[in-house]
């Protein structure tokens, strides 16, 4: 039985083509250390890396390309902005919506004496801006938050808390691993200080791929995670304090950039507006039909419109784990159940701790799958296919 | 006996800085190639670009506030 991928918001599948065609491309005739060498191998891998950091660099109005680095995914760019600069005495104000790779960090530091607020979100993964701007106080010294919900896919309202921030002359982080390619983001217009980017999601890019935009001058304020070789100034044992070298030491994933390279000229080429509008016509389709199933409950915004191309339910009777064990075995249907890294999230909408079945649809899924599966859903919350003991 | 002729290159700090150059540089079809940084000059990064002196000037006009370099010079 063909595959049904739902799975995108975890990694996104299949690839474009162009994507394997780079990587393949890299891997048979470049293959050189980027710039390490002065080789014409070498320097061709360097001018690969390069274009990507232009590429990526479009695709969120970055000014300069150098303010972009990149890092193995999202969850490296955050513990670099949060172990690089958060103090003991400082504060920080985040979402009731977050995925680990703010919490665990967050909470970690919390135990040195970090102050970490956590402003309540909606039952339906929403936040109301005004709740953040009254948890500001003197100490606070960053507002980091995710644009778009893995669990819900609730998009949160980045614009107006940059805003905030920027009035307030406080740095704001913002965590797109589930936005980045699938929403429009600018980090001009939406005041980003800071922005988090994985490459294997709605970028559509290879796994070990991300990256940290640091707005000009910040850079200043951010202690390097890792420190190393890095081609330049190589008779001094101090990391150098320019972009993008400061921040990315050690052999760069160089196959993996020129992958995503491809992926964010797919992605220029398509337009994030052809791909959200694609994306819409799925979600609308997919709720449209879930809201008439008996037994079905649905969380997040039940509005395509507000959210990324993801959904969560439930089916009475069954857990989370069932459901998708049996979406698996009889339809093929790849989900993932469970609390998806963010038990935040599911505390704020009230699915702790069995969880939700999440599906999360991307550029390459078809209405007649979701046809499909919403029928498949359906036999499983009537009870007309049960899950096999072994 | 072969006479050596002399050349200019311009340093960078980063490879990524010099890449940046090497696209402006082939827009402006200015002739120049890419070369490890030679050995008698202390490095800053690995590679640096290599041009004769007559383009100097167009050069220094291109990347001056396009790209940061450190340092042009003259090598015989
Ligand atoms: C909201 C959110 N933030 C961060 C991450 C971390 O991304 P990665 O695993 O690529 O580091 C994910 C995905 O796992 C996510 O959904």
């Amino acid at each position: 039985m063909k595959n049904i991928y739902f799975d995108n918001a975890a990694t996104s599948w299949p690839k474009p083509p162009e994507m394997i065609d780079a990587m393949n491309r890299y891997n048979e005739t470049i293959g050189g250390n980027p710039g390490r060498s002065g080789h014409h191998l070498s320097v061709e891998a360097a001018r690969i890396i390069f274009e990507t950091r232009e590429l990526t660099a479009q695709l969120f109005n970055i000014d300069d390309p150098f303010q972009l680095i990149f890092t193995r995914n999202a969850t490296e760019a955050l513990n670099q902005v949060i172990f690089g600069m958060m103090k003991n005495d400082h504060h920080v104000i985040t979402s009731g919506m977050e995925h680990n790779s703010v919490m665990r960090p967050l909470r970690y530091l919390e135990q040195n004496g970090l102050k970490v607020t956590v402003v309540p979100c909606f039952q339906d993964g929403s936040i109301d801006p005004r709740e953040i701007e009254k948890s500001i106080c003197s100490h606070t010294k960053m507002i980091i938050m995710t644009h778009a919900s893995n669990v819900t896919g609730t998009i949160m309202p980045v614009k107006e808390v940059g805003h905030i921030a920027a009035s307030h002359d406080i740095p704001f982080c913002v965590d797109a691993a589930q936005s980045a390619g699938s929403i429009p983001i600018d980090v001009e217009d939406m005041n980003i200080s800071l922005l988090a980017f994985t490459g294997h999601k709605s970028l559509y890019g290879p796994q070990g791929t991300g990256g940290l935009y640091i707005k000009k001058g910040l850079e200043n304020d951010l202690v390097p995670r890792m420190m190393g070789g890095t081609g330049s100034r190589s008779e001094f044992e101090t990391q150098p304090d320019f972009m993008p070298d400061r921040f990315e030491s050690g052999t760069p994933n160089a196959i993996g950039l020129a992958g995503l390279g491809a992926s964010a000229r797919f992605i220029l080429n398509q337009g994030i507006d052809g791909i959200r509008s694609t994306e819409l016509t799925l979600t609308t389709m997919f709720l449209d039909k879930a809201r008439d199933i008996p037994g079905l409950r649905l969380y997040g915004p039940r509005k395509a419109d507000l959210c990324t191309p993801v959904v969560s339910f439930t089916i009475d009777g069954i857990s989370s784990s069932g459901v998708s064990q049996i979406l698996d075995e009889k339809f093929s249907i790849l989900s993932r159940p469970g609390l998806h890294c963010a038990p935040s999230a599911h505390r704020s909408i009230n699915t702790l701790p069995g969880g939700t079945v999440r599906f999360s649809f991307g550029h390459f899924n078809t209405t007649d799958e979701i046809s499909y599966a919403t029928d498949a859903v359906t036999k499983i919350a009537s009870g007309t296919i049960k899950g096999d003991a072994v | 006996m072969m006479s050596l002729q002399s050349y200019c290159v311009v340093l960078f700090k980063s490879v990524s800085h010099a890449m940046r150059a090497e696209k402006i540089l082939k827009n402006d079809k200015i002739p120049f190639k890419i070369i490890p940084v030679p050995k008698s000059i202390s490095s800053e990064c690995g590679v640096c670009i290599r041009f004769t002196p007559e383009y100097k000037e167009d050069i220094e006009a291109v990347l001056n506030g396009t790209v940061e370099y450190s340092d042009i010079r003259e090598l015989h």
